[in-house]
């Protein structure tokens, strides 16, 4: 069975139909652009296939940037570069007479150099990528430019090349017996990768690894504490990216049938980031826009000036750099989100389906069982020691409560734990094994799952989108099998259980509300059930109750004590006095990085040393 | 190579080195205050040099229109705000540097036999019109997306610096230029001949660098231009302008780059497009300064100058790829000392 769930509140019909106008299908609009793409070449005249097979050509590669770029964050300026590698291995391979015969079979057919150019692209792009990619991301475009260039020189001085000359007699590409040699021939050959790239793209940024590279923009701190391999991701957007380029590139080489540098450089580069951004780098379809306004804007202002101006100098480069400017003051998003009100067409709301498998659940240790246990942790910055000696332990079923002054190091005692930091000396134990110094991505795979003092979500991903990035480690599908949908079983399984934990905590009236759109109340409970998503055997809360309303704070008391009898340990940071000392079983009360009560709540209620630590000495 | 070449490819590379640190120290400066990452510092350069040269040969320099164009939308945007909200005092200001000096520029420029003054008023002037092109630039481009995303500002860079290109190539035509050298002295150094030009370089080199120190310590305004860069926010809550700090930060960069493009107008000739290398350049010699540190970003400025011109010696063909694979190994190094995962903007 599956339940359809409404996008937002649902309005009364009346309203909704005054306030919106009919909407379109999105199957309908996308099946008549198919079929435009279909009979152009039979219309249009040879000069505009082969600006639409130049406008296909660049929009694999633009495709490549939206993922990279607007999606995950990742300038790059020499995807040109990755385009010449394309080009380049299929030129050289195609046309070269004196290969060694081991190397020869390759240059048989371009199909096979394809192959051979993905692999040497796939190849230089991982080098490239660990060079690079763990930069901050302001070195990365840099970066990316010095090896853009440096790629491009390569290209123009190797004489085994042909120098600036270039390559020429590269043959064409063959398909079923039939030699693609005519613009309009290879137009349909273009088209089917840049669709099949597409429609990859937009199914990998819907599953588990796609959910994972949309974390990267802003959230890899959260990311990271929920099991996702961020660098991972980053490198393989990179890839992609660069095979993208590298496909286009060899459709290049056999559609001109000759190859020489000046494609490659990085002012393509710098083009190509251009299309992205102006069609709508955060979209897929923004790489199509972009492609498009970019190619005809260019070729159209090259023929209209000079008769408009009357000479030929280089005005098309002043107006059309004035104009991306323009374009960028006034559409930050680019082309695309304005393209998409204009034609409204309906999103169906995401499915849950209710019979899906549940995802597997560990087993809890039993009651009572010592789950985390912090021995004498110190942590210094310098000449401050923010933890001084600290222990304190955790068992199952129980929740136990870390409270304190601000500044008393509750925050920094709760990243020793977490693996966000490492103590200066001292161990952690998280179920008998020692934790501290390993990364949070270890950590949460053994079972501690945490929430963020400082809010850290996806502020335009859904509510279920972003509780579903909690079951990361529950489920394995990977890149390949979500880009071909055979991650679908799966991705079901995922979203009923996030649907399950946002029932739980009661967010179920927002589950497709973009999550920044919640109140600071209510994202903290989505974090919540994001932790609770990863299927924790210890739940670490960094001020759960802040911001709460009086009612959200009862709901959110007997949620705790319900996972309490269910046997789940508890570490919680909080202020809120009376929100601690009604729920948990006990406190352990910090002052100045040392610890300085432990006990029973109502025996911390009388302690005079707390008593001072809150309320000042009584002179 | 014996010693004698290698020391004069050295004061080659010193030479070349101390331009791209002064673009270093720009590059550093534009990105920390204003999240810009300025490709078009190497128009500034081209700008400067071909300024001069069109001045030299006897000609008004066409940036001067450019000037008056872009003085123009500023005073119709700047001058009309404030007349509507009734500070004439303002909008008189606005006018007057934006549409009445780029005008009297211009004047002077026409009336002035301006090829026959001596070569240090006619860098003063070249410097009159260049330089105000960048709070210019600042002002019509960057401010209205001032808060936009960082990629979002390179974009507008690199749309800007491919009009920039065009219009120089409009303003200058396709031919290089050199300019004749400040001095034609030479002094002899052991076996080594310094000309009087690289001693130009150098001691201006030095003598700015030693001024925007001055700057950043011990004013006001430079002071207000750290604050910004260390914390945007905060420094706006204390009232430092953000429109401000951006307009100055433009208005110093522009200033080092028509600099450094009248200083090596002599020893290169400088095509309208040749300033694009030469930013990328200083570029490298920023990253290697990790975009933060003024004084390592000059050392990489000296290194980056030194490996090219002894690579031009021994590999001229591969001196770009090896100059800019030179980042590979300093972003590797980079990037083992970078620890634990950190968010980004």
């Amino acid at each position: 069975m599956t339940v359809r769930l409404p996008a937002d509140p649902v309005p009364s019909d009346a309203s909704a139909a005054r306030r919106r106008p009919a909407l379109l299908s999105s199957r309908l609009v996308l099946g008549v652009f198919l079929v435009l793409l279909l009979v152009v070449p039979a219309i249009l005249s040879p000069y505009y296939v082969t600006l639409l097979n130049y406008i296909g050509l660049y929009a694999m590669v633009a495709l490549g940037l939206v993922l990279l770029t607007g999606v995950g964050g990742l300038t790059s300026f020499g995807q040109a570069a990755f385009v010449g590698l394309g080009a380049y291995t299929t030129a050289a391979l195609t046309t070269a007479t004196d290969l060694p015969a081991w190397l020869a079979w390759v240059g048989a057919s371009p199909w096979l150099t394809l192959v051979a150019g993905l692999l040497i692209t796939a190849a230089v792009a991982v080098v490239l990528g660990s060079l690079t990619l763990k930069l901050s991301g302001h070195f990365l475009p840099l970066g990316t430019i010095a090896w853009g260039i440096s790629l491009y020189f390569l290209f123009g001085t190797m004489q085994s090349l042909g120098g600036h000359t270039g390559i020429s007699g590269i043959p064409p590409i063959t398909l079923f017996g039939r030699a693609l040699d005519d613009g309009r021939e290879i137009y349909y050959l273009i088209w089917a990768f840049l669709l099949v790239a597409m429609l990859t793209t937009h199914n990998l940024l819907d599953s588990r690894e796609g959910r994972a590279i949309r974390a990267l923009k802003g959230g890899r701190v959260m990311a990271e504490a929920m099991g996702v391999d961020t660098a991972r991701a980053r490198m393989v957007i990179f890839v992609i990216a660069a095979l993208l380029a590298c496909a286009s590139g060899w459709l290049y080489a056999h559609m001109q049938r000759f190859v020489n540098p000046t494609p490659f450089g990085v002012h393509i580069g710098i083009e190509y980031l251009f299309m992205a951004v102006i069609g709508g780098a955060g979209y897929v379809w923004g790489a199509i826009v972009g492609a498009s306004v970019i190619t005809v804007l260019k070729q159209w202002l090259q023929d209209l000036l000079p008769q408009l101006l009357g000479s030929s100098g280089n005005f098309e480069m002043i107006v059309f750099g004035v104009l991306m400017v323009l374009v960028l003051h006034r559409a930050r998003e680019g082309v695309w989100p304005i393209l998409k009100k204009l034609v409204p067409v309906r999103t169906a709301p995401k499915t849950i389906d209710t019979a899906a498998e549940p995802l597997p659940r560990r087993t809890l240790p039993a009651a009572g069982e010592r789950i985390l246990e912090a021995k004498n942790v110190t942590r210094k910055f310098g000449g401050l020691v923010a933890n001084d000696n600290m222990s304190l332990e955790v068992r199952a079923g129980e929740i136990l409560a870390l409270i304190g002054p601000n500044g008393a190091g509750k925050s920094t005692m709760f990243n020793q734990l977490s693996g966000v930091d490492t103590p200066t000396s001292g161990e952690v134990l998280f179920l008998g094994k020692p934790v501290a110094g390993h990364n949070s991505r270890e950590i949460a795979r053994m079972g501690m799952s945490r929430t963020f003092q400082h809010v850290k979500l996806l502020p335009t991903m859904t509510v279920l989108e972003n509780v579903a990035i909690g079951a990361h480690l529950r489920s394995d599908k990977g890149v390949l099998s979500a880009a071909w949908r055979l991650d679908r079983a799966e991705e079901a399984r995922i979203l009923k259980e996030a649907a399950r934990q946002i029932e739980r905590v009661g967010l179920q009236d927002h589950m497709f509300d973009e999550a920044g759109s919640l109140a600071l109340g209510q994202q903290r409970i989505l974090e919540i059930a994001r932790a609770l998503c990863a299927d924790p055997c210890l739940l670490l809360l960094d001020e759960p109750a802040a911001g709460l309303r009086f009612k959200e704070k009862a709901a959110l008391s007997e949620l705790l004590r319900k996972l309490r009898a269910e046997g789940m340990a508890t570490l919680i940071v909080e202020h809120d006095m009376d929100f601690v000392m009604g729920l948990v079983d006990r406190v352990v009360v910090m002052e100045f990085g040392h610890k300085i009560a432990e006990g029973l709540p109502d025996e911390i209620q009388n302690n005079p040393a707390v008593l001072e630590a809150y309320l000042g000495g009584v002179d | 190579m014996d010693m004698s070449i290698a020391l004069i490819l050295g004061q080659d590379g010193i030479t070349n080195g101390a331009i791209y640190a002064l673009l270093a120290l720009a590059l550093v400066l534009v990105f920390a205050v204003t999240r810009v990452i300025f490709i078009q510092q190497g128009e500034f350069v081209a700008y400067g040099a071909l300024t001069l040269a069109m001045m030299q040969a006897g000609t008004v320099p066409a940036t001067v229109w450019l000037l008056v164009a872009m003085g123009v939308l500023v005073t119709v945007f700047d001058a009309g705000a404030a007349l509507r909200a009734g500070r004439h005092r303002r909008a008189a200001a606005v006018a007057g540097w934006n549409l009445i000096y780029p005008l009297a520029l211009a004047a002077i420029m026409a009336m002035l036999p301006v090829a026959s003054l001596p070569l240090l008023v006619q860098v003063f002037l070249t410097l009159a019109i260049v330089v105000p092109m960048g709070p210019q630039m600042y002002r019509l481009m960057y401010q209205p997306v001032a808060s936009a995303p960082v990629l979002i500002l390179l974009i507008v860079s690199v749309a800007l610096h491919i009009a920039m290109v065009g219009l120089g190539l409009l303003f200058f035509g396709a031919e290089g230029q050199r300019t004749p050298a400040f001095s034609d002295a030479s002094f002899e150094l052991g076996t080594l001949m310094v000309s009087g030009q690289t001693v130009w370089v150098l001691v201006v080199s030095a003598l700015l660098i030693g001024a925007l120190y001055q700057f950043f310590e011990r004013t006001l305004y430079g002071k207000a231009l750290r604050a910004t860069a260390i914390n945007r926010v905060g420094a706006q809550l204390m009232g430092i302008s953000p429109a401000l700090a951006g307009k100055l930060t433009f208005f110093l960069a522009a200033f080092i780059g028509a600099l450094s493009g009248v200083l090596i107008a002599p020893i290169t000739t400088i095509y309208y497009d040749t300033g694009f290398l030469i930013a990328l350049k200083g570029f490298v010699a920023a990253i290697i300064g990790g975009l933060a540190s003024y004084p390592i970003a000059a050392l990489g400025a000296l290194l980056v100058g030194l490996l090219e011109s002894f690579s031009s010696f021994w590999a001229s063909a591969y001196k770009e790829v090896i100059v800019f694979t030179l980042i590979i190994p300093v972003l590797l190094w980079r990037s083992l000392n970078t620890g634990h995962v950190e968010e980004e903007e």
